[in-house]
Order: structure tokens, then C-alpha cells, then sequence
């Protein structure tokens, strides 16, 4: 009698707070990433607060000093205070990389499970031309979205950049959740609302897509992490977030050798900011998988 | 077999041909003319009737349709036409600089393998200790560390170091085999080393999975040595996944390779790819986004047929 005089608010806050910290213990390294990843969404919203120069303020005067009291991780060639710069294109990474990730998991996550719900030749059409999608390489493929589409800024942000890490995103997604949702398609609660005469919309949205929620999050997390490289990759090859936007890859783009020698700080904080959120991106993705795979509760 | 090997050939032509006209029709919706762009890019001006005479040499004033049966038409003879901007056949283009992408690639793989066994075999036997974590950690972040910057940091290390960076395409194997492999190793380090992160995880746990089965507890218990079993009996079927993804993860290896090329300098056609799409020369980026794709789908194909070959389960399906 005592459990049902708790509020209901309570005792789901405190099973959501048990499950996280059971979370932490039990994946430590994943808990490590969260952390890493708190810190940097503070970075993103706090930038202007955190950035102790204006990372756009060229300064010919001040032209690749080593990292000191006055820049922290140096100047570049510009003058251009390094700190200043990663920190405000932690805003452009994480808002490319979790929006373009979340855009294509859930369009490709619609296919794999419509693909996986209807089987037989929806299933083998939609994956003969996932097959030709994925004959092409991820990078490939987007620069040649990226030159086909262009530049179109809307608030701000490059639509077409999303578009071109996006796209090549939903035939991957699509082949994981296929295969993710073909053994529940089998299930019998899918069968019962076959039965009952659902619509398949219906079912597809309201029965099994939420079943799929677990792999669909650490795909999520994982596609996060390609996508922050892909659009560094694509920043430092020219065609991706253009100057003078401060964005991790274009900051090590066009960096001559003469430079980093000379002035590794240049090269040394941008290529670590990528690496160490991706590298958080994957290792909670990783936790993710294990956390949530129901083998491990056993 | 056959039956397995006509099907599989006739997938491998029409997703070539598939492919051919997905990207023929996206790159005629790209703005702007190739020619147009080669001439007045400059902020050159050029006379009308010459422009037309230029977009009348590579046949860019035929209606779509008409240049859509030529390319596709070109395929089959192993003709890709011309680029606009050198003006050279495009199979020349790409002859020229194929080589030394294709040695790359070869390298990488194998320094991806080398590493890659080692490492996944010492984390399976040592899964959940200190070890296996570490091993864990350092393939996360070997996938976690984008490319170019890691070529970037090799470049740094080698300089300040030995004051030496490759320079490719100097010493060729036949003559100077040592200093060949050398201006290829780092390159192929650099793109090898993800590779073996991947594959490292992926042998992790089919090995786990092939070390749970009866015929591995069979030969420990008639007292064959532990590391015999490991290296004879357990690592050739755990082997088996790594292969599939080697094929698939060979698209990442080209598209690894694109970025690196960059930065080392080297001419192969991952830089030919970025060249093309800077002078919008729609005839030079389809020739490569097929050649690319070409290569990703006869790595899988080989894969397919070297699959069955070994998997007699294959075989009878």
C-alpha cells in the first residue's frame, strides 16, 4: 500500500535517476563521454561568455603567437585567437552533427522498418537500391551533393551542407534498421494488430517503430560522431562550412606545412576538439549498445 | 556455384549501370555549364558563337536524352569522354594517377589486417580486464581521430624528428625497393590504422563468439595447446565476418584515402576528385564517382565469390 501513496512524479524520477546511475556504474566509460559531451554543450550555448576574444578579430600584430596568458591556445595566421575559435565552433559542430544525425536516422529509420514491415518485394526493391546508394563512398557521395546543390544559407546555417551529410546518411541507416526490425516484425503483438485491422502507417508508427527506439538511439549516437567527421572532412577540403565562420575542420584547412611546423598550436587544439567529441559521440553510442542490449540484463 | 555466380554478375551490372544514370541525372541539376565555367570564370569575356563552339566539342548542346546515351553508351566501350578542363580523354586522366591510389590502398589494407589481428585477438582473451578496455579505448579513438589531421601529425612528427617527409612517386619498387615502401608507408598508415580499428572490434567478438563453440572445447579437452587452438581452429572461422567488411569497409578506404591524398600531396584520383569538383567538370566527376564505385563493387563482388569458396553453407543457398 505504501507504493501507491508516492506521487507518480516522484517514483518515476527516482527509477529514471537509479537507471542512470546504474548506467554510470555499469559503463563507466560511457559516463565519461556524458560528461565530455555536458561540457561541450555548455561551451556551445555559454560560448559568448566562455570565448575570451572575438574569434572573427584579425589581428596583424599578433600573428601565430604560441599559446600563453593572452591566448590560451594560441593565434593563428590571422591573428585570430585559437580558444576563441573552437569554442564557438563547437556551436557549428554539434548543430550540424546531431541535427544531420537525428534527420537521417529517423527518414532511414522509416524506410528500414517499412522495408523490414512489408518484406517480401517492397523489401528486396528498397534494398536493391540501398545497394546502389551504398556503392558509393560516404565522402564521395557528399562532395558530390555538396557541389551539386551549392551554398544556401538559411539563419545562418549551410541547408545544403545538411543536406549532403544527410542524404548519404539514409541508406546506412536504412540497411541498420532493417535488420534491426525484422525479428519483431515476426512478433505476435504485430500479428494482433494485424488482426485487429490497423492500418500500416499505424502500425509501422505506433507499434513497431517504438520497439525499435533502443538501437535507433545508439545508431543516433554513433551517426553523430561520423557526421562531426564528415563535415570536418568536408570543411577542410574546401567545401563544407565556409570562412569566416569559426568550424573545427576548416581551421585546419589550408594550413601550410611551413605553418604547423612552425606553429603546431595551429593544427594541435582543432584536430583534438574533433577527436575528442567524436571519439565521446562513439564511446557513449558504445555504452548505449551494451546498456540497452537486453542479453546483458540476464 | 553458377547459379550463384550469374546472379551475382547480373547485380554487379545493374548496379554499375544503376549507378550511371543516378549520377549522370543529379549532376544535370547542378547550376552553371562546365564550358561556361572553364571560360568566364576568369571574369574573361568570351564571344557567343565560340562558347558554342566549345559546348559543341564535348557535345554539352545535345538534349539531355541524346548525352545520357552517350555516356551510358561510352561505359560499355570503356570510354568516359573528355574533360573539359585539360582536355585530355578522362580514362587517360585516370590511368595516370590510378597507380599510385591503387599501391595506397593495397598497403593500407594490409597495414590494416597486420594490425587489426593481433589486437583483436589479445582483447577476446582478455575480455573485461584492464587490457581489453585499453584496446577498447585506443579503436574508438582510431576512429574517432579524422584522417587528415592524422596525416598532418605524422607529417609534424616525421619533421621534427628526421626532418624528412615522403615525397611520393620518387623511387620506384623494381629499382629502389626500400625508399619505395617508405614514401608509402605513412599514407597508408594514416588510412590503414581506421581500418584496423574496425576490424580489430569486429574480430573481438566473432572470435568470442567462435571460442564459446564445442568443437574449440572439443580440442582443448583432448589436450591440444591453447595457443594451437586459438591460431588453428578458433581464428580461421572468426576470420570469416572480418572478410565481409573488409569489403564494405573498402568504400571507407577510398573515401580515406581522398582526404589523405590532400594532404600528403599525392596525385592519385582521390585528389583528381577534388580538382574536378573545384572546376565543376561534370564529365570528370561522373568518369570518378564510376570509378569509384566500380572498384567498391568488384571488392564486394570478390568478396561474395571468396566467401562462398571458403563457406560451403554459402554455397548451398
Amino acid at each position: 500500500m505504501s507504493h501507491s501513496a508516492l506521487p507518480v512524479a516522484t517514483t518515476h524520477r527516482t527509477a529514471w535517476l537509479r537507471r542512470f546511475s546504474r548506467f554510470c556504474r555499469k559503463q563507466p566509460l560511457g559516463a565519461v563521454a556524458l560528461l565530455l559531451l555536458a561540457l561541450m554543450l555548455a561551451a556551445a550555448v555559454f560560448g559568448p561568455q566562455l570565448a575570451p576574444h572575438d574569434p572573427l578579430a584579425t589581428r596583424f600584430d599578433a600573428v601565430l603567437q604560441s599559446p600563453g596568458a593572452q591566448h590560451w591556445m594560441g593565434t593563428d595566421s590571422y591573428g585570430r585567437d585559437v580558444f576563441s575559435r573552437i569554442v564557438y565552433g563547437t556551436r557549428s559542430a554539434l548543430l550540424l552533427g546531431i541535427s544531420t544525425a537525428l534527420m537521417g536516422a529517423c527518414i532511414g529509420g522509416g524506410i528500414g522498418a517499412t522495408s523490414a514491415y512489408f518484406g517480401g518485394r517492397v523489401d528486396a526493391a528498397i534494398q536493391r537500391i540501398n545497394d546502389i546508394l551504398l556503392s558509393i563512398p560516404l565522402i564521395v557521395a557528399a562532395l558530390v551533393v555538396v557541389a551539386v546543390l551549392g551554398r544556401r544559407e538559411m539563419a545562418g546555417v549551410d541547408v545544403n551542407l545538411m543536406a549532403a551529410i544527410t542524404l548519404p546518411y539514409i541508406p546506412v541507416m536504412a540497411r541498420v534498421m532493417r535488420s534491426a526490425a525484422m525479428p519483431i516484425r515476426q512478433l505476435p503483438y504485430i500479428e494482433a494488430a494485424r488482426a485487429l485491422g490497423f492500418s500500416h502507417w499505424r502500425i509501422i508508427t505506433r507499434h513497431m517503430l517504438p520497439n525499435l527506439i533502443s538501437p535507433w538511439l545508439v545508431m543516433v549516437s554513433a551517426f553523430t560522431a561520423q557526421t562531426i567527421l564528415l563535415e570536418a572532412s568536408l570543411s577542410f577540403l574546401g567545401v563544407g562550412v565556409h570562412e569566416p565562420t569559426p568550424a573545427w575542420g576548416l581551421m585546419l584547412s589550408s594550413v601550410s606545412v611551413d605553418v604547423f611546423t612552425n606553429a603546431p598550436w595551429v593544427i594541435l587544439f582543432p584536430g583534438l576538439a574533433i577527436s575528442v567529441t567524436v571519439f565521446s559521440f562513439s564511446l557513449l553510442g558504445d555504452a548505449l549498445r551494451d546498456a540497452l542490449d537486453p542479453r546483458n540484463h540476464l | 556455384m553458377i547459379t550463384l555466380l550469374v546472379k551475382r554478375s547480373l547485380q554487379f551490372v545493374f548496379t554499375l549501370w544503376a549507378v550511371a544514370t543516378l549520377i549522370f541525372f543529379m549532376l544535370r541539376v547542378l547550376p552553371g555549364d562546365p564550358i561556361e565555367f572553364k571560360y568566364l570564370s576568369e571574369g574573361g569575356s568570351v564571344a557567343a558563337e565560340q562558347l558554342q563552339a566549345q559546348k559543341a566539342r564535348f557535345g554539352y548542346d545535345r538534349p539531355v536524352h541524346e548525352q545520357y546515351i552517350r555516356w551510358v553508351g561510352g561505359l560499355t566501350r570503356m570510354d568516359l569522354g573528355i574533360s573539359v578542363w585539360s582536355e585530355n580523354p578522362i580514362t587517360e586522366e585516370i590511368r595516370s594517377r590510378f597507380g599510385i591510389t591503387f599501391q595506397l590502398a593495397v598497403v593500407a589494407l594490409f597495414i590494416g589486417l597486420l594490425l587489426a589481428i593481433p589486437l583483436g585477438v589479445a582483447s577476446a582473451l582478455t575480455r573485461g580486464t584492464w587490457l581489453d578496455q585499453l584496446i577498447r579505448v585506443s579503436t574508438v579513438s582510431g576512429q574517432s581521430i579524422p584522417s587528415f589531421w592524422m596525416a598532418m601529425l605524422v607529417i609534424l612528427a616525421l619533421l621534427s624528428t628526421t626532418g624528412w617527409i615522403p615525397s611520393i612517386q620518387e623511387a620506384r619498387f623494381t629499382e629502389q625497393p626500400m625508399e619505395y615502401l617508405a614514401q608509402l608507408f605513412f599514407p597508408a598508415l594514416v588510412v590503414g590504422w581506421r581500418l584496423s580499428a574496425v576490424n580489430a572490434r569486429l574480430l573481438r567478438s566473432s572470435l568470442l563468439d567462435v571460442l564459446g563453440q564445442d568443437y574449440v572445447r572439443t580440442a582443448h579437452a583432448k589436450g591440444v595447446p591453447g595457443s594451437r587452438v586459438i591460431w588453428r581452429h578458433a581464428l580461421g572461422n572468426a576470420l570469416l565476418p572480418t572478410v565481409t567488411v573488409v569489403g564494405i569497409e573498402f568504400a571507407g578506404l577510398l573515401g580515406g584515402l581522398v582526404v589523405t591524398e590532400q594532404v600528403f600531396n599525392i596525385n592519385g584520383i582521390g585528389r583528381l576528385l577534388i580538382q574536378a569538383i573545384s572546376y565543376n567538370d561534370l564529365a570528370l566527376i561522373q568518369g570518378l564517382v564510376m570509378l569509384f564505385s566500380l572498384i567498391f563493387v568488384t571488392v564486394n563482388f570478390a568478396v561474395d565469390i571468396v566467401y562462398a569458396l571458403l563457406d560451403p553453407r554459402v554455397r548451398v543457398h
